[in-house]
């Protein structure tokens, strides 16, 4: 036994440089599959589930949140607060719930209403938490303004941010295309459909936003 | 039945007029722009809070039949040197067109390009 006993030399970092605690929202547009990625996180963390998920855009239309998720990596942990935030868009139409997914014109423009105020709840949630987790499709162009809006205000609040590029199980994803077009943020290959290389992600989780920085205001 | 009007209204918005305008009153003026039915196109872009606030704005504003929010795509950011970030200097983000979700469309956007596609027939009123 060395020095520390079990005690492992992450641990005793973490415990020195390291937070315990933070509150990680996981942020994205429409159906890049958050309320998925938030399933899986907390199945296996807790056993339990965040909530509902549909091909439907805009399925999560409040925030949900689950206190004190512990993620472990070796002998160094963070406890979390995971936030699964409504998709952020520029538009809602509700014609589009009708004519593509054949919502009746009440249940569409319903969606629609809630939606909206769901994007207005996902910008709040910005002003209160410590770091993001940014689900993109590696099947679609990364370059939306809903990605680069949300990149830019954790970017000019320090805030760490974590990319899942999400649905690699599919043939037509590209998670290299989201590493070139973001260079500066680690971006992890991710299903989290399947689990694949959820461990991964994990581990990143944990070391990327266990970091102390100055978190600066507005 | 109301003719739909087949012109397309573009106005570029100079950097000194956005440079006189408040936050709050730039984005109440690119909103007011863009409901008209009017796509701008910004020679100084809009920063990321700025950003925010207008997309929150929009969902402020959505009406259902007649404005269903913005399509917005802005060239990435200036990149600062090293010096320039040691003295204080922030990045910029550059050139930005608005227009109105119904009319204008995002086909592909990189680094270096953005392309777009009108929907004929939904002209500015």
């Amino acid at each position: 036994m060395g020095l520390f006993g079990k005690v492992s030399l992450a641990s005793i970092l973490q415990r020195i440089f390291g937070k315990k605690h933070a509150k990680i929202g996981i942020y994205g547009p429409p159906n890049v599959g958050k309320t998925t990625l938030a399933n899986r996180i907390l199945r296996d963390w807790t056993g339990d589930i965040m909530g509902s998920v549909s091909e439907v855009p805009h399925e999560t239309r409040r925030a949900k949140w689950k206190k004190n998720v512990k993620v472990e990596n070796g002998g160094s942990s963070l406890f979390m607060d995971i936030v699964d935030t409504p998709g952020v868009a520029t538009k809602v139409d509700y014609k589009e719930f009708m004519n593509t997914w054949g919502l009746t014109k009440d249940e569409a423009k319903r969606r629609a209403k809630e939606a909206t105020e769901g994007v207005i709840e996902s910008i709040k949630w910005l002003e209160d938490i410590d770091g993001v987790l940014l689900v993109m499709d590696s099947t679609q162009d990364p370059f939306t303004q809903v990605n680069v809006t949300i990149l830019g205000n954790l970017e000019a609040r320090n805030l760490p941010v974590l990319i899942a590029a999400n649905k690699i199980d599919m043939e037509e994803s590209s998670p290299a295309t989201l590493k070139s077009a973001f260079p500066q943020h680690p971006v992890i290959p991710i299903s989290a459909l399947t689990g694949y290389n959820s461990d991964n992600l994990y581990t990143t989780m944990v070391s990327h936003f266990s970091k102390k920085r100055k978190k600066k205001r507005r | 039945m109301t003719k739909k009007e087949s012109e397309i209204s573009f106005n570029l918005v100079s950097r000194h007029k956005l440079n006189e305008l408040t936050s709050s009153e730039k984005l109440k003026f690119i909103l007011k722009e863009v409901k008209k039915g009017k796509i701008l196109v910004l020679e100084h872009g809009l920063t990321p809070f700025e950003q925010a606030n207008l997309i929150e704005n929009t969902m402020k504003e959505i009406e259902e039949d007649t404005f269903i929010g913005v399509e917005m795509e802005g060239l990435g950011e200036d990149r600062p040197t090293f010096f320039q970030k040691l003295f204080g200097y922030s990045k910029k983000p550059r050139v930005t067109l608005i227009g109105p979700a119904n009319l204008l469309k995002t086909i592909k956007k990189d680094n270096d390009m953005i392309q777009t596609k009108i929907i004929p027939g939904r002209g500015a009123k």
